[in-house]
This record gives structure tokens, sequence and C-alpha cells, in this order.
């Protein structure tokens, strides 16, 4: 569990020396019990003790998106707490929480209501304790910075706590919450980071940085084709090496592939480097069963047949076969996108203690997982542990180097349990590089068909999007063989189109595939971003003129018109309506920022691009040069429109790191599988865009008092095709296939 | 048994010469600040200093260290407050975090040579370093402002 004090107590009360927590060494699940309970909550997320000392509950993983230095100052604000009286506590995994599964871009959408009502709990409280003591009217005590006023008068919160805490806890729909310009510690410019004096001195506890009392360490030898399995192996050699304790065989993997473990053969030593020594001495034969027959190159002619026929048409308008034949122009084009590791520059890890018995194990992890609640459950299927006992498998956070969706599947965190309850001591697994880049949750390499007609004035009468996958469901639910949904990136197009077909192709799947930041908007935008722009080009219109107007009028897109069964990122449409004027918006902000239309030298070129996904709103503008074949990002323009920003600097930060993500899978993100197994593996052959190659990054955000979206995936999908549009300003190539490993980013 | 002097601190650790000096570091010296990320050489997050330099503690074996002097992380400054760090900490460059140590490591050891870099000189410097979150365009904003604050006369910086 990560404790944090804010800086100030930080430097006054504890000093640099003892700001490391040992995690766990110090601290047991019992005692986290014990503290909650003497301190007055009247909620699960806020806590007060006799000394007015304010305790927030982030109960959502860090993993650089700002969320322990966000949500937790939305609390304080709401109840006027002084944030020098606060200290922020990492939630353990907890239903009680609700979800804490960090991803999809929700976190602050999905609790800021019930956030904000944590806050106007404890300050209502503490203006009627404040009442009572006064004999005033409640509504006659104002509220600011820790203290109860009334008439000059002031009772700061400790005077207040224990007459609070014999109170009714207010009901939820009796609270008056504060409108956004009544916030004083959300929504300002520069808000500094929780965690940032410990990032910059090495104290900040990831999870391969967890040491417990005789912990071991492991590494595990898994099986390179997923499903394949241990023939027979000789650990001798392994034994030989200095510091390698033991060596243990991991149950296989059997289909689903969930978030079981791999399998295949952990090597326990006394420190990180005889394990890996070790390990290099095993000699394992392996099965590698059927997904042997895999090979990506291959299969790309799996894609081109099932997109002959698609399997499923999800959203359909009209008629587009109708309409190519009235057209006065029709243009295909086919798109292909590689697959995609997550590299987060910290590979999974996960640490495990097991105390009590060996049937009825007592197990405490530390981990940087995205999903505590599911690394429980997951903990608890792989021990057996029965679902009453679910408290004994208690899952702390660390921070998390890097998340983008990898971490919130709980496989390393399963194979710690595992090997604590095998060795009964402390282990901490962690994966190397290459472990991380071959036994990965891939993003789907995919294929996608797109073509659309112009009408006389050079109007979009039809368009048609066809996008094969292996499906992120095949890993859940090995019979499913197409992406089931065009949710992200395809069927939520918002262009004013009289004729639209929407279809899935169905395909087999030999990987473990999974959600990478901003899912299948990666390859579905990139596809439709571009034929975009083949489309005006066709119509020898500009870009951004012909974007907008494909877009139309201003209005709510009702998706379901044509029949299609749209989820809105799990939201109604009422709270949050696909606007046209909100994306046209952008569109302009970006385009007026970067000064499109300006005369560009000779080789030079702008691209633009925008969507709506996570139910916010991106445009995307960006500038290249081109000398052959190198490639120089000049400068990327980024307009977003999120809603009401709680923490706009993380807002600015999160498209800045979506420009450069984006740019490496546009130029080399690209797994690859041959005979089933993973033909990539450290940063030399799955690269990422260093310093030297980035663009000058402008964020522009739209100020806006709609209710928030969120930020951490939305700024990517429309990054590579406005690269990719750009350079067909710059040389009228047009570059239909990721990563462009034709061109060198310099 | 290797000697070697971590953080001005003379120190004897129980590893073999062919152990990287990072997992001496973080596995035997418990000083995790130092990060693990390719154990290549090419991602930067191990970076420390050895006599000065800047160097890639995964590659780096315990043979090499010895008798060595190494600054990482946990003691570049004594209170936290070099101007690399707190340029760090007011442009909240960070995201995630995790590879800003070794970040950090080559920022400083480029301002210790070049008072003054050029956007070529850093780019140079820190292409080593790779950011999946993609902070780079603070990195580079705070290496400015901390030659900025060291070269400030009054200052009592570096």
């Amino acid at each position: 569990m990560i404790k944090k004090l804010n800086r100030r107590q930080f430097i006054k009360g504890t000093g640099l020396a003892s700001g490391t927590l040992m995690l766990g060494v110090q601290f047991s699940p019992l005692m986290a019990q014990t503290t909650q309970a003497s301190a007055f909550a009247p909620d699960v997320f806020v806590s007060m003790d006799a000394d007015g000392q304010v305790t927030i509950i982030s109960h959502r993983s860090e993993m650089g998106q700002g969320i322990r230095s966000t949500l937790p100052k939305l609390v304080a604000d709401e109840m006027d707490a002084d944030w020098d009286r606060v200290t922020v506590e990492q939630a353990l995994g907890d239903a009680k929480y609700g979800s804490q599964n960090t991803d999809g871009s929700r976190s602050v959408r999905k609790n800021f209501k019930k956030l904000k009502e944590a806050g106007a709990i404890m300050r209502t409280m503490m203006q009627q304790a404040a009442a009572q003591v006064w004999s005033v009217d409640a509504n006659a005590v104002s509220i600011e910075n820790h203290q109860a006023k009334h008439n000059g008068q002031a009772l700061d919160f400790k005077e207040l706590v224990k007459i609070a805490s014999k109170l009714e806890v207010p009901a939820r729909d009796s609270l008056k919450l504060k409108s956004a310009d009544q916030m004083k510690l959300v929504g300002k410019d520069h808000m500094p980071l929780l965690d940032g004096q410990d990032i910059v001195t090495g104290q900040a506890e990831f999870g391969f940085d967890v040491q417990l009392e005789g912990m071991k360490y492991a590494v595990i030898a898994r099986p390179p084709v997923v499903f394949g399995k241990v023939k027979s192996y000789d650990a001798t050699d392994t034994l030989k090496v200095p510091g390698v304790l033991k060596v243990i065989e991991l149950p296989t993997l059997t289909p689903p592939a969930m978030f079981k473990m791999l399998g295949g053969i952990a090597v326990i030593a006394e420190n990180t480097w005889a394990a890996i020594e070790g390990r290099k001495k095993l000699n394992i034969e392996w099965d590698h069963g059927s997904n042997a027959s895999y090979t990506t190159k291959d299969h790309e002619a799996v894609f081109i047949k099932a997109l002959e026929n698609p399997k499923e048409v999800v959203r359909t308008r009209g008629d587009v076969d109708d309409a190519k034949k009235s057209a006065a122009k029709h243009i295909e084009a086919d798109y292909h996108v590689a697959g995609l590791a997550h590299a987060t520059m910290e590979p999974p890890a996960a640490t495990a203690r097991i105390s009590g018995s060996k049937d009825q194990p007592i197990v405490e992890v530390w981990a940087c997982t995205q999903t505590p609640q599911a690394s429980q459950q997951n903990v608890m299927g792989t021990l057996s542990i029965a679902k009453e006992n679910a408290a004994n498998v208690q899952i702390n956070v660390t921070l998390l180097g890097g998340g983008f969706g990898r971490k919130s599947k709980p496989d390393f965190v399963a194979e710690a349990a595992f090997l604590a309850h095998e060795t009964q001591m402390p282990i901490k697994v962690q994966w190397t590089r290459e472990d991380d880049i071959q036994h990965g949750y891939y993003h789907s390499p995919s294929y996608q068909k797109l073509s659309g007609s112009l009408g006389e004035n050079n109007q979009v009468t039809s368009w048609y999007h066809a996008m094969v996958n292996h499906p992120i469901a095949s890993t859940f639910n090995p019979m499913a063989k197409t992406a089931g949904s065009t949710d992200l990136g395809q069927g939520d197009m918002m262009f004013d189109v009289p004729n639209i077909k929407i279809a899935l192709g169905e395909t087999d799947t030999f990987m473990r595939i999974g959600w990478v930041r901003s899912v299948t908007n990666i390859n579905n935008v990139f596809a439709a971003g571009s034929f975009v722009d083949e489309l005006a080009h066709a119509a020898g219109a500009d870009s951004k003129d012909f974007l907008l107007q494909l877009i139309g009028d201003d209005r709510v897109v009702d998706f379901t018109e044509d029949g299609f069964k749209y989820s809105n990122y799990g939201e109604s449409a009422e709270e949050y309506p696909a606007e046209t004027s909100r994306l046209k918006h952008v569109i302009k902000v970006a385009a007026d920022q970067a000064n499109w239309g300006q005369e560009l030298p000779e080789g030079t070129g702008m691209g633009i691009a925008a969507w709506r996904s996570f139910l916010s709103y991106i445009a995307v503008v960006v500038k290249v040069s081109v000398d052959g074949k190198k490639v120089k990002l000049e400068d990327i323009h980024m307009a977003v429109d999120a809603g009401q920003l709680l923490n706009p600097d993380r807002v600015r930060s999160q498209m800045e790191g979506s420009a450069i993500f984006g740019a490496s899978l546009a130029f080399y993100g690209e797994i690859t599988a041959k005979d089933g197994i993973i033909e990539q593996g450290n940063f030399d052959d799955y690269q990422m865009t260093r310093i030297n190659q980035i663009p000058d990054i402008h964020v522009h955000m739209v100020e806006s008092d709609a209710i928030p979206t969120g930020v951490g995936e939305p700024g990517l999908p429309p990054v590579a095709p406005a690269i990719c549009n750009a350079i067909f300003d710059a040389t009228g190539q047009r570059h239909r296939r990721l990563p462009m490993k034709d061109l060198t980013l310099v | 048994m290797i000697k070697l002097t971590i953080n001005d601190q003379p120190t004897e650790l129980d590893v073999s010469e062919d152990m990287p000096l990072l997992w001496a570091l973080r596995d035997v010296a418990k000083l995790t600040g130092s990060k693990y990320g390719c154990g290549k050489g090419i991602c930067g997050a191990c970076t420390v200093h050895i006599d000065g330099q800047p160097m890639r503690s995964c590659i780096t074996p315990m043979a090499y260290a010895k008798g060595k002097s190494i600054t990482t992380i946990e003691g570049l400054s004594e209170n936290g407050d070099h101007p690399v760090q707190q340029a760090w900490q007011e442009l909240n460059v960070a995201q995630c975090g995790y590879c800003q140590t070794g970040q950090i490591m080559s920022a400083t050891a480029l301002l210790k040579n070049n008072a003054n870099p050029s956007d070529d000189d850093i780019n140079s410097a820190m292409a080593g370093n790779i950011c999946r979150c993609g902070t780079y365009p603070r990195i580079r904003a705070a290496i400015k402002q901390a030659a900025q604050a060291a070269n400030q006369p009054t200052g009592d910086a570096s």
C-alpha cells in the first residue's frame, strides 16, 4: 500500500532518508483494517482522525496518467480540506470501492460524481457539527480551508470530528455539490505531481522495486508458443549456478488463456541475475502445440480472403452498392496495421507472500496492476481459494511503470502467488524485456477494406469499412472469431453519408490478444482517417474543408437510427451524446493553431485527422518534411475537448504522450510470429520513438463545462493517419500499411 | 567480495564479477532507483555515473565497477534538490516516472560537461534514454531550465 503524505509534510515530518516505504515489511493486512476503523469514515473514500488529519483513498492505479495527483484532490476540494492536512492512501483491491479497473480512459468519468459526493458528505457533516456547537442552522455555517465559520467564529475540523461522528451520514441526493468555478484545488493550470519528489529521487516504489524480508527472485522460461507445453527438461546446469535455489514447473495453460499463467519452468534464486543466468542454462524440450502453425506473414492471405465476404454486417444505411453504380467517382483502398506490444518501460512484475497454512493460505501481493480486483480473483482461482475467503487475498497496488492495458491482465500476479505458495517463500516474479515482448497480450494485426463513392458535386454518397483482426474476445472464448463490435473507430464514424456499410471478417487466433491503448481505434481510425483524405484528394478538395463537410451539419448523431447497437463506451447517449459541433470545433481549433493552408516549401506537407473516441473529441494536425525516405515530424497540433478538465496539465501530458506513442506505431510498431513464436524481443527490434525524433507538440484544450470524459487513450487514434496524410501532402505517396518500414523517422 | 564506492560510501558486495552492476545495486545494495528496462544497454533506464561518466549499469559487470565510484539517483543530491531534479518537478516532467531516474542521470551528466546545451546536444546526450510515456518535450524543457538555474550567479546549485 502506498501511503503518501503531500510534499510539504513529507519534508517537514519524515525527512528524505526515511522516504522509502519498504512495502509490506512493516505493514500487515490486518493493520489496514485497524487504521480505517479508528478514524471517522462516513464514506469509503475519505476519513478523518482526531487531529483533523484527512485520509483520502486513491482507488485507481497510477500509471502515468496522473490519477493519484487528480482524484484525491477532487475529494479534498469538495470538502474544503487544507491539502497540507491530507494523506493519500492507495487502496487495496476491494469491491467496496466499485470498479478499480484502471482502463478505458474512465477514471475521471466514472468517479467524478462519486468522489465529489464523498467530499461533500464530509463537508456537510462538518457544517452540521459546527451548527450544533453554535446552535445555528447548518446553512448559516460556511466551510473553508479545514474550518467551519459563523459570525466571525471559527472551528477547526479537528474540533468537529467527534461530534460529526455521531451524526447521521447525509443522503447523496441531499448534497450540494460545488460547481466547476467554485473549485479551488482542481482544474488549475499547474498541479504538482503527488509522487513527483519520490520519482526524481528514486524513492518511488514500482512493482519491480518491492522488497520483502527473505524475498527470492523468479524468472520464468515460458512456452514460446501459446498453449505449448514442457515435454521434458533438465535443470542440472541451472542448479549449479551460484544463487539459484530451485526450479519449479508451472501448470500447463489450456484454452481459454484469460489471465491464467502461461506455464513453463521457473527459476528461483537469491537475486535476479542468478535467476536469469540459471534460466539460460535450462535444457527444455517444448511441445509447441497447434499454434505453431501460425506465421503472421502467411496469415495475411486469410485476412484478405475474410474480407471478400465479411461474416458480420454491423451497421447499414441505404445501399452502398447502388451508390457505387450511380457514383461520379468510386475509390477503394486496403489498409494494414501490424500487431503491437504494450512495451511498458517497467515490464510486468509481482511479489507475493504466503502465510497461514498451505491449505488455507493468506496471500499478500504487491503488484503494478491496473486491476487489483481481477488480480485478487486470479490469485483465488490459481490457488483454489474459495469465494468466502476472498479477504485472505490482499492486493497492494504499487506505482505502475506504464500500463497501456498490459497491466490489466494479471497473469504475472498469478505466477507470483503460485510460486510463493509452492516455495512457501516470498517471491518476486520479474519479466525481462524479452519476456514482455514475446509473451504479451497483443494488439492484433488487422486488415481493412474501405471504399467510398463521390457524387456529381464531390459529396460523399457511400462509405464502406470492413475490418478483420484476431479478436480480443478469443483470449476469453476460443470460439470467438470476429471483433464482435465495431464501436471503436469503425461503426462510430460521425460522417453524414446516405449509404453506409460497416462489416467484420472472421479469423482464428493463435496468440493472446488484448487491449492496447485505444484498442481497435488504432487500426480503424488509421484506415478511416486516411480514407477521408483519399476521398478529399479524389474530390480535389482541401482535406480540412472536406472533413468538416463530411461531418456535416451540427447535430447529435443517433447511431441507433441505422439499427446499429452502439455501446457509447458504456455511457448513455443522453449524458454523452455524439455531437458533430464539438468534433468540428476541435478540427477548426487544431487547423487554425497550425496555420492550416499556409504556403509550404517543397517536400513539406500537412495532414489532418479527427475522431471522437472514449467520448472525447480530438483533432490532430501534423506537419512533416520529407527528404527521400527520411521523414521529419516538424510539429503536431492537437485540439482536445474532454469536457470539464480536472487536471489540465495531465491532459496536456497525455496528448504529448499520445503524439509520441502514435509516432512509434506509425514508424516502428510491428509484432510478428513465425511458426507461432514472436520474432521480436527487445527495443532493438521493437523500437520506440526517441527524443531526437520528436516534433514540437502543441496541445490546445477546449474550455468546456460538459461532464468530464477521459484522455488516456483518445489522443492516440488520429495521430498515425494525420502523419500519413501529411506525408501524402508532402510527397504524393499514400502509405496504407503501418508501420512504414520503407521510411526512416529522423 | 567486491569493493567499490556507492554514493560516497565505501561498500563491499558479495556478488560475482560477472553480475551486472544494476542487479548488484537493486537486489544486493537495495538501491532500487536505478531501473531495469532492457538488459542490453539500449533504453537507458539503468543509467548511473561511474567515476562521473554516465553508464548503463545493466551491461556493466561488477568486474568493471570494482574499485570505482558509483553515483546512483539516490546519491545525486543530499535533499533531492539538484537543479535537474528541481526542474523535473517544476515542469511535471514525469508521467509514470519509471524511466525518469535514468533520464535524470543522463541529463545531469550532460550538464556537467555542457552548461548550455543546444537542442542537438540534448538530442545526442539523451537519445539513448527511452520514455514510452512520451515525456521527451518536457525532458528537453527541464534540461534547459536546469541549465539556466545552474547558470544563475546567485544560485548555490551544482
